[in-house]
């Protein structure tokens, strides 16, 4: 059984794409090997910034023979049938054999196709794998056509047997597979050989390479908490960063740096995001909270101890950061001179949307609208209003123009600096909330009355202008404003009407065409919640369904109550009579809703319908009025002993017609009685 | 790689030490583009240069303008006239990185000291239409060169495949010397008899041109000239390739490609001045694109654009 080894080894690769190429790479040539005919034991996929690498075990040394009976023409059909036959299997007329079927005879060709030697198969599949490689972008060099994610230098291709490694034929537009290699760049840039993975991984380390990209990440997250530790800090997590930074070395050196003084009043946010951002930094805090030192981590060693890295890594931040906090000093003296929303006066000349006007527009249109929401969630409206007219202000600081990413945080600092409520400045940031469907809702009153009037002044505004998401297109990420809204409104349990707060959104909208886009959305987040659709199509039928919280509420006691017993029967009979009922209806032409009269009742069975029913309606009248669901579902199961056994001791078409319209019309009873909960009929099975 | 050598002590020191590497690498060591440009990959020794199937190595300095980053000259490092280092060679050799850091190298960057790092950077010029792949290259942090294989130039896949690099040559002159602020940096040697600094150089031009770009050209005249290099850039590339009086065949696309350089700096003027619009931008950043495209379809009907006789009836045949 052989081992395999390959590696593809170019000039750098962007850091965030090998990852998914090491695992392309792995997909690509084991399904092809699969595909080839041969088995495998095992694969795994590695990459650093100069290489993606595969190592194959226990790979069967050929494909099998293939045997394959092909039929062919009649016996006794036309020679030209015959002769097309025999030329497209390369056999001739004797070496047919002749099968029968109830048809008659007919020519069968015995055909076998030979295995294949492991070397050759492997060889036709890293080559085509090489050409078609799925990489995001991709370039060409030099005078080749060949197409890399940047210039492809060497291949080693080996297959390891118990004889020793064997270099597989490959020959790549003049790059020929090999068994050599290269270490670190600059520590190690020699070439050596190697004979397998197991050498090819411990020559690399000692070339200054570490393989795998895990592995490098955890030695740059051990290595910076010991550090950390050891000054008395503690590391700001980021895993992103840290994928990203272990796809920028083959061997980490991490560096430790001090950030100027004259940095440490500048806000933690912008001392991570300027740090990440312009130099893929870490940051490190103390105790408060602060962010006092920098981390680097360089791709070597060096004979100082890596001092000049950092000397010059440090400079680069001074020159970063001086730039930051002339941007925050300079935001702090706007709006100590002419307040928050006298920074937010330019958003005028900033267009939102060419149909929808400018960010002030919409602001003023957020704003009245936030004043509208403000009672309904339990916040003061003038709060409400002032928050909306300058949560979105900091989009004209200087600070947020360089990070896009900081819009929000810096609302809420300066906010504090204006001297505004802190309910007002923690509705800066908290009004873009919830980011996605994992990020934290607004509770704060002030705050959830902006994030709705944001997110509903937003779908307003494009549903008025005809620009809903359509299939995979979702331009203006409607589908998370609308997610957005449900969640404000089911985590903190508000009651609202939508199709009103709708319609004082923007002017035009069609109202009820957004809250049917709201329901789609609602069906997919509650279906991960474990609700089925057709449960949420019963509530949905119900009035009220505008009110998310109601209907949410609703759904849940049905879905519960469907995983009963007694839901699950009760939805039978309920079906059963609902059947019958509508036949009826259809074939007599008339409505079978007059009062049935239980002094028509003939057995026992029928008498207790109609005592349960009374029981039932008595019950839940009121529970549906107090919105309690759960008590409404418990009167509804009461009635599925009594529905069962009417089904089975009575015959609803009977030759007697007031007997038979009574018993219709007791049918109706079921039917009015739950559909005062949900209408049943809509769910399925 | 080479061992460390000695540092250099002034700018124009560390200029000569690349036009020398890159000579001695057998580049064509060329001149300064005679006109205004906002970069070295405008020069058409690169723009046009990297068309067509003709090799070419060509190193030169190009100082570039870039009317909107005029900070009076007091910001340490922004200035609104600076120098690049351009290094183009066509097909990119195999070595290109090795060639590069051993130019680093020359100019006294111990590699073994630092951290030199090739990051992520794909290359795009909406106004030449061209696009490249490549990264920035990181020295500690910070980063030094720019170095991209073109892909395309106005409209047009390079075949061989050109590889660019470009240096900035203050901001790398001033990380290698340590100095904090361009102004401050030696021009010659700070030993000469009389030792300029940048600033005494390009302070009081700074300041000149700063208030010229942002308060002093003439808005109705820059927006004219634009229209005229437009007119003139697609009026020279209108003409029949038979010259009557040479009775050659001449294609003008070099100086078709000129009024195209100069339609873009006429631009940069115009956005500075604060005249253009948002969607405005875009509509002139086409127009320029557009002239950069033609001259670049003029320049590979041209023989150093790999145009033969041979190639004309392939064409019509």
């Amino acid at each position: 059984m052989p081992d395999i080894l390959i590696e593809l080894f170019s000039e750098e690769i962007p850091a965030r794409m090998q990852t998914r190429a090491a695992e392309d790479l792995r997909k690509l040539v084991t399904d092809g090997l699969v595909e080839g005919g041969l088995t495998y034991a095992h694969a795994r996929s590695f990459s650093t910034p100069r290489r993606l690498v595969l190592a194959i075990e226990g790979l069967t040394a050929e494909s099998p023979t293939q045997h394959e009976d092909r039929k062919g023409p009649k016996v006794g059909a036309p020679q030209q049938a015959l002769d097309g036959f025999l030329r497209s299997t390369g056999l001739t007329m004797e070496q047919l054999h002749v099968h029968e079927d109830k048809k008659g005879a007919f020519y069968v060709a015995h055909l076998s196709k030979p295995g294949r030697q492991a070397a050759e198969i492997l060889s036709e599949v890293l080559e085509k794998t090489i050409r078609n490689f799925p990489w995001p972008k991709s370039m060409r060099w030099g005078s080749g056509t060949l197409r890399w994610v940047r210039p492809l230098h060497s291949i080693i291709a080996l297959m390891v047997t118990e004889a020793g490694a064997e270099v597989v034929p490959l020959d790549i537009d003049g790059i020929k597979a090999g068994n050599t290699t290269r270490g670190h760049r600059f520590m190690a840039p020699a070439a050596f050989e190697v004979s397998s993975f197991e050498d090819y991984a411990a020559k690399l380390k000692r070339a200054f390479v570490v393989l795998d990209a895990t592995e490098r990440a955890d030695a740059i997250e051990h290595e910076t908490r010991n550090q950390a530790f050891a000054l008395g800090l503690e590391l700001v997590e980021d895993k992103a960063l840290l994928a990203e930074v272990a796809g920028l070395v083959e061997w980490p050196v991490v560096l430790v740096g001090e950030i100027g003084a004259q940095f440490l009043s500048l806000p933690p946010e912008v001392l991570i995001t300027s740090m990440r951002e312009h130099q893929k930094f870490f940051s490190l805090k103390d105790r408060e909270g602060r962010i006092v030192r920098f981390v680097t981590v360089a791709n070597r060693e060096t004979a100082d101890n890596g001092a000049t890295i950092l000397k010059g890594n440090q400079k680069v931040l001074t020159a970063r950061l001086s730039d930051a906090k002339f941007f925050w000093e300079n935001d702090l003296r706007v709006v100590a001179n002419v307040g928050l929303s006298g920074m937010a006066e330019g958003l005028a000349n900033v267009t939102f949307h060419n149909k929808l006007g400018s960010q002030k527009a919409r602001i003023d249109r957020i704003s009245a609208l936030a004043r509208e929401i403000a009672p309904l969630v339990g916040a003061s409206p003038d709060l409400a209003e002032e928050a909306a007219r300058v949560a979105k202000a900091d989009l004209q600081s200087a600070m947020v123009g360089e990070f896009p990413e900081l819009q929000g945080t810096m609302g809420v600092y300066y906010a504090k600096a204006a001297g505004l409520p802190e309910a007002v400045a923690n509705a800066c940031k908290a009004h873009y909330q919830p980011l996605g469907p994992s990020d934290d809702v607004p509770s704060e009153p002030v705050s959830v009355a902006v994030a709705l009037a944001d997110k509903i002044d937003t779908l307003t505004g494009f549903w008025a202008i005809d620009e809903k998401p359509t299939g995979s297109k979702d331009p203006f990420a409607l589908r998370r404003a609308a997610l957005g809204v449900i969640r404000l409104v089911l985590v903190n349990g508000l009651r609202l009407n939508l199709a009103e707060v709708f319609a004082q959104g923007y002017p035009g909208v069609d109202a009820a065409d957004l809250l049917a886009f709201f329901h789609d959305r609602l069906k997919v987040f509650l279906k991960d919640q474990g609700i089925r659709h057709d449960v949420i199509d019963a509530c949905l039928a119900m009035p009220g369904n505008d009110d998310l919280t109601l209907l949410v509420n609703r759904a849940q006691a049905l879905s519960d109550f469907l995983k009963t017993d007694d839901g699950e029967n009760l939805v039978q009979g309920f079906k059963r009579a609902n059947n019958i009922l509508s036949q009826a209806e259809a074939k007599d032409g008339v409505e079978y809703s007059y009062g049935a009269d239980p002094k028509f009742a003939e057995s026992d069975e029928e008498k207790a319908l109609f005592a349960a029913l009374d029981m039932a309606e008595a019950q839940i009248a009121p529970a549906m009025q107090a919105e309690d669901f759960a008590a409404a579902m418990s009167a509804m199961a009461a009635l599925r002993a009594p529905i069962d056994a009417f089904f089975t001791a009575v015959q609803i078409n009977t030759d007697n017609q007031i007997v038979r319209r009574n018993r219709l019309n007791l049918l109706h009873r079921i039917r009015a009685t739950t559909a005062g909960v949900a209408d049943l009929t809509k769910l399925e099975g | 790689m080479t061992t460390a050598v000695d540092k250099p002590r002034s700018f124009q020191e560390i200029i000569l030490r690349l036009q020398a590497y890159w000579a001695s690498k057998g580049c064509a060591v060329l001149q300064p583009y005679d006109m205004e440009v906002g970069a070295g990959t405008f020069h058409p020794a690169t723009t046009l240069r990297s068309l067509g199937s003709q090799p070419w190595a060509a190193a030169y300095v190009q100082p570039s303008r870039r009317p909107t980053d005029g900070r009076y000259g007091e910001n340490p490092n922004r200035l609104q006239h600076y120098y690049q280092y351009q290094v183009l060679i066509k097909p990119s050799p195999p070595d290109l990185q090795e060639l590069y850091l051993g130019s680093l190298d020359a100019i006294g960057i111990d590699t073994s000291l630092h951290d030199v790092r090739f990051v992520e950077d794909d290359w795009e010029s909406p106004t030449l239409g061209a696009w490249g792949l490549g990264w920035e290259v990181w020295c500690d942090g910070m980063e030094v060169s720019q170095f991209t294989y073109f892909q395309q130039v106005g409209g047009h896949d390079c075949k061989p495949v050109s590889g660019e690099l470009t240096y900035g040559l203050e901001r790398l002159a001033m990380y290698v010397l340590g100095v904090d602020h361009v102004m401050e940096m030696p021009f010659n040697d700070p030993q000469s008899p009389i030792a300029l600094s940048y600033g005494d150089i390009f302070r009081q031009t700074e300041q000149e041109y700063s208030r010229h770009n942002f308060d002093g050209a003439t808005t109705e005249m820059l927006l004219r000239h634009f229209e005229d290099a437009e007119a003139e850039c697609q009026r020279l590339l209108a003409f029949e390739p038979a010259d009557p009086n040479s009775g050659k065949r001449i294609i003008m696309a070099h100086p078709a490609y000129d009024q195209c350089i100069k339609a873009s700096h006429l631009f940069n003027l115009l956005d500075a001045r604060g005249v253009i619009s948002v969607t405005e931008r875009q509509a002139y950043i086409g127009r320029v694109r557009a002239l950069a495209k033609k001259c670049a379809d003029a320049f590979v009907q041209t023989e150093a654009g790999g145009w033969t006789p041979d190639t004309a009836e392939g064409a019509s045949a």
